[in-house]
Formats: C-alpha cells, structure tokens, sequence
C-alpha cells in the first residue's frame, strides 16, 4: 500500500460521519477539496517528522481530564471578554460582541453576504503552499465556530478570549478569521484549555500599517492534544506580534505561517514552553519575505524535565527580489535532566543578494558556575535554579510590548516554576 | 573566626590531590594574603571554603566561629556570613544586577530569620554603596556582569560585600585583570568595610594589592600547603626574590 492511499485512507476514516457545518459553504467545501488531495500526515512527511501525529489523526479524540488550570490572566485588563465552552460561544458568561473601532461576529451565526465570506479559508489557502498543512485546511472545512473580527481603526480595547471546557472529551474545531484595515490597531488575547483535542486556526489580514498583538497562554491541562495554525499576512509597513505562552500539554503543534507582502513590515513571533513529563511542544515557523526592507524574529524557548520534548522548526524563505530584508530566528532549549530532549531544524532559503538574515540553536544544562555564584550570595538551590530559569525566558518575555500583560505572563512562568520543583 | 585544620582536598573528577594539608587561624578583626605560585591550591582553598562542587574533602576541617562549613550548603554558608569575591564574576544573562541584590539580601535574611528589607531601605542603602564605589544607576539596572568590564565587575563584587555585610571575606585574585586606579577604588571599598568584626582573607599573586588593603599576617602556600606564615614584610620579600628562595628553603 503507497503512502498516498495510506493518507488518504486515514483521511477517509477521521472524516467519517462528519459533516461540513453550515454557512462559509464555498470556502469549506474548496477546503475539503484541498483536504482530500493532501490526505492526513504521517510519520513519513518530512513536516511531522519529529511530531508524531497519530493523536490528531486518531478517529477520536483521546479523553483528557480537567485540571485545575488556576486563575484568569489578564484580569487586571480592560478588554472584551468573549468566552468559548467546549468550542462553541457562550453569550450567557460572555461581553457583548461591540467594540468601538471593530465589528465583531461568531462565525457559527455569520449570515449570507457577511465580509468574512471572502475572506474565510483564504490566508489558510495560500498558505498551503509550498508546504501542505492538512490541519488547517481540516479547519477550514469543519470549524464550528469562531470569531470574525473586522477593525477599521484603533480599537478602543484589546478581545480578550477564554476558552473553556466541561467536556473531558471535547473534540474541538475553532477558527478565527481576523481583518486590520489601514492604520488599524488591535490586540487579542487568548487563554484556557480549550478542548481535549484542539484545531484552531486565526487568520489575520493586515493592510497597510495596520498593527496587530497577539498573546496566547495555552496552558496547565496535561492532557491535552492541540494543533494551531496562525496564518498572517502583512501590507506594507504593518506589525504583527504574536506570543505564545504554552504549559504542559500531552501534544501541541503550533505552527505560523506569514507572509511578507508589502515593503517595510515586522513580524515577530515568539514563543515560551515549560513541560514535565508527557510534554511534546512543536514550534513550527513559516515566514516568506516577498517585499523588501521587511524584519522578521523569531524567539523561541523551551525549559523541559523529566522527558519532555520540544521541537522547532523554523524557516526563513527570502525570496527575488525581496532585497534589505532583515531576518532572525532563534531557537533554545533548557534541558532541566538527561531524560529531556530539543529537536531543532533551523532553515534558511535566500533568493536576494542584499539580505540580512540570522539564526541559532542551543540546548543545554543550568550553567552550574551561575548557579554556584547566586548560591554563593546566599540564594538556596530551588530558588537560583527559578532565577535562572526566568532568565532563560526572559527574551521571550520582551517580545511582549504591554508590560501589564507581561508581568502576567511572568507570574505564570513562575507559578508553573513552583508547581514542578522536584 | 576562621579555623582551618589540617585541611586535605582532591578533585572529585581526576582523583588529584590539591590542597595537602592546610592549617590556618584567622581571628575577629584579622586581614590575612596568602600568596603562592600558579596551582598552589590557592583558589582550590577559596572554593572548598565557599562550598563549590567538584571537590572531596578527604580529611581536616574548616569551621566559621565553631560550626563546621563543610557540611553547609553554599548558600547556609553565605548566611552564616562568609562571602567570596569570585576571580572571574560570573555574567548571568536575564537577571537585572538589582534583582540580584536583593534576592541575595533578602534571602540570607531570610535563612537567619530575620525580615525582609522593604524596597524603600533597599534602594537607598543600595545608591549610598553603589556611590562609593563609583557604580552608576545604569551599572545597576544592567544585568549581573554582563557586558561590564574588569575593572566594572570586580568593584560589583564588592559592592555586594558591601551589601551584604558577611563577617568572612575572602577575595580570590580581586586584583586580577585591575588597573592601577580600578585597585585602588576597590581596595577603598574593601578598606572601608574593616571593622573589628569582619575578618579578611586575601588571595593574590602580587604584593602590589597588599600596599592598598594592609595584612596583619602573610602566607606563602605552595603545592598544597602553607610554608611560611610572617608579617606584610614576607609580602615584599616575595615580590623582590620570587619563590624560588622560599620553595628552596622548604623542599
């Protein structure tokens, strides 16, 4: 049996017994048209080569157990608080969907002629090539539901979602379409477990100069199985900074494919992870620079125990013509025991001459000489090694422009830091 | 305040004996040097006191005022008021240099049992140290070591003497990599830290340090041992023969 038909087959049964939810009808069935062509990964793709995907392709979602995940973060924040239970949008606990500067709408409830119709599934599309991502496009046929977000000008406070689970089962296929007008302004922020199994997609269009903040805590609920596509696209002179906090989880694959559009636009991304255990976090990278005096960052960071693993895929294409662009990328892991380990492919594919670009790959032990010199001042073992494990972090961390919000994302670090001393 | 016994140490990696006997008394008050050759155990010495893994302490003792160091943690060791300037400060990345202080400050106060100290106090007692020492707000915010220069992170370890007010001192080589002005500032914030309650103990390849913090007693150790214990006069005898006379004299 090829390894065509075994994907496909895979396909097939993941697939059965599901039908394509209503509205959005064009874009899910051109999705599921792409869909089927893919097929499912395998451990054979060279994508999925260090993350197994068995547990997203398995027909059912293996159940995960509610943990206690703690209290809310950003709580001090005036924001719109939008709330999701198992995957589908909650008025009840939820703020109204009104924001000045944003129109805001559920994708499950989007009628006929709703902007998002064109705009639905499009970034996911384009971003299918030159690598496939079965996932999103998945998503992109069976999301349930989701939040369309239209904003035409400085929006007067960030969204701020909570995702929430009843369900130890919850099998869950969210997607987010997001659209920034010209010199638009707008910050998510997204928290809680989500789902047993997860497949998120956001979509995010950015025209020119428009600025976009993203911070994301995935986190605490150790069962959790999760895979994540953001799909960015940027106009000249735009931002898009996006963060990703992620605690524990059996497997989460977030991956961010971004594309360089217009001349003289950012794009950071980075990421922190902490697991213990049955850990397996993939940060996999995606960013084409196909304008020119574009800057581009990644900073990605791992602390793993007790076996966990991390991998990190990152790529940098630049391509003809896109001269003066400024790429970096760097990837790290602390490996907190022997047991741990960090898979790391760095790429590089560069088409202009005049170019920029930068990358690294560490992994390593707790430096024992700076451990031995904060014990020597007087501070004891478990707390120098906390020290030094939110020192680790803390370029991550910078990435975050908002400092309220990053002081929240510190006391995060360390409350998970005092859960898994031993 | 300082007893050292008989003190016989090896690396714990390569089976290899250092320090091969070591006696040493140094009283309340006291500023000892010891000065020797390159692999005399001088450092070896420092390390073992402060508690540094990597090291077997095969027979001896070394106590602090009575009570036994070589089974204290580093950081019960700290506590109990033993501090060493480190030869090479080490640069910590991600950890701001005030930060530092004050988690060290707090944290010894801390294993004593005695309060924290607010911020407020903290603040001013760190600017009034740091002037002395001519280390500015930016030096401060920065963090530990990094990026700073020789002469920078020397006087940032004694800045941290300073601040932390341990009763046993011990600067390894703090004139290492100093020029003659950066020695003579920190020499002062040594100096200004003598009282009769806080004893020093010197380590240092040159005499040229010990014309700026005075000893009451000089050591010349050599292969593992003392062999000879004088005045400061021992000091220059040193810099203006070598140790060759010395080793000869011994061996």
């Amino acid at each position: 049996m090829g390894a065509v038909s075994v994907k496909a087959e895979a396909l097939a049964s993941r697939l059965a017994g599901l039908a394509l939810p209503a509205g959005m009808t064009a874009a899910r069935e051109t999705a599921l048209a792409r869909l089927s062509a893919m097929g499912l990964p395998g451990k054979r793709d060279e994508y999925w080569h260090y993350t197994d995907p068995a547990a997203l392709n398995a027909v059912q979602a293996k159940p995960a157990a509610l943990a206690d995940t703690g209290a809310a973060l950003f709580a001090g924040l005036d924001a719109v608080k939008l709330v999701f239970v198992d995957g589908v949008f909650d008025a009840a606990t939820s703020d109204d969907l009104a924001l000045s500067g944003v129109s805001l709408s559920r994708l499950a409830t989007a009628p006929a002629g709703h902007w998002a119709q064109t705009a639905y599934g499009a970034l996911e599309s384009a971003g299918q090539s030159p690598i496939a991502r079965p996932w999103a496009a998945l998503n992109t046929a069976f999301a349930s539901d989701g939040l369309l977000i239209h904003v035409t000008g400085k929006a007067a406070k960030p969204v701020s979602v909570i995702y929430l689970r009843r369900d130890d089962a919850a099998d869950v296929v969210l997607h987010h379409v997001i659209k920034l007008d010209a010199g638009a302004e707008f910050t998510l922020l997204e928290q809680g477990p989500a789902a047993a199994r997860l497949n998120h997609v956001i979509e995010v269009d950015l025209a020119q100069g428009a600025r976009f903040h993203h911070i994301r805590a995935q986190g605490r609920d150790l069962g959790r199985h999760a895979v994540t596509h953001i799909f960015a696209h940027l106009g000249a002179e735009a931002l898009f900074k996006s963060f990703t906090l992620t605690a524990d989880g059996a497997l989460t694959r977030n991956e961010a494919v971004i594309t360089f559009a217009g001349p003289d636009a950012k794009a950071h991304v980075a990421g922190a992870a902490m697991g213990d255990g049955a850990f397996h976090h993939d940060d996999t990278v995606f960013v084409t620079h196909a304008a020119e005096r574009c800057e581009s960052r990644q900073v990605f960071k791992k602390v793993l125990k007790h076996g966990a693993v991390g991998v990190f895929q990152g790529k940098i294409l630049v391509k003809k013509g896109a001269q003066k662009t400024d790429g970096y990328q760097i990837s790290q892991a602390l490996l907190l025991d022997d047991d741990s380990q960090f898979l790391a492919k760095p790429e590089l594919e560069i088409y202009a001459d005049d170019v920029k670009c930068s990358h690294g790959s560490t992994s390593g032990a707790i430096d024992d000489t700076a451990l031995f010199y904060l014990r020597s001042r007087g501070v004891p073992l478990r707390a120098a090694q906390s020290l030094l494990i939110l020192a680790f972090l803390a370029d991550t961390i910078a990435e975050i422009e908002d400092e309220t919000i990053a002081e929240d994302i510190g006391a995060q670090l360390e409350i998970w830091l005092a859960r898994h001393e031993s | 305040m300082l007893e050292i016994k008989n003190l016989h140490v090896k690396l714990e990696e390569e089976d290899k004996q250092i320090l091969k006997g070591v006696t040493l008394s140094i009283g309340a008050g006291e500023v000892h040097a010891i000065m020797g050759p390159n692999g005399s155990g001088k450092s070896t010495l420092s390390y073992v006191l402060s508690g540094r893994d990597g090291y077997t302490v095969t027979d001896g003792s070394a106590t602090l005022d009575g009570a036994d160091l070589l089974v204290m943690e580093p950081e019960v060791r700290a506590a109990q008021g033993l501090f060493l300037a480190f030869q090479y400060p080490v640069e910590i990345p991600g950890v701001g240099n005030m930060t530092f202080l004050r988690t060290a400050l707090n944290a010894q106060r801390k294993t004593r049992g005695e309060p924290e100290i607010s911020a407020g106090d903290f603040l001013k007692l760190v600017r009034e140290k740091a002037k002395g020492l001519k280390i500015d707000a930016d030096m401060l915010k920065r963090p530990v070591n990094v990026g700073f220069s020789g002469g920078e992170k020397k006087r940032n370890e004694i800045l941290q003497m300073a601040m932390l007010e341990p009763k046993m001192c011990i600067l390894d080589e703090t004139d290492s990599g100093l020029d003659v002005d950066a020695m003579k500032l920190v020499s002062e914030g040594v100096n200004a830290l003598r009282s009769a309650g806080r004893s020093f103990l010197v380590i240092t390849h040159y005499q040229r340090l010990l014309d700026h913090i005075k000893p009451d007693v000089v050591h010349i150790m050599a292969a593992g041992r003392i062999i000879k214990t004088g005045g400061p006069e021992l000091a220059l005898e040193v810099e203006n023969n070598g140790y060759a006379d010395l080793l000869a004299e011994v061996l």
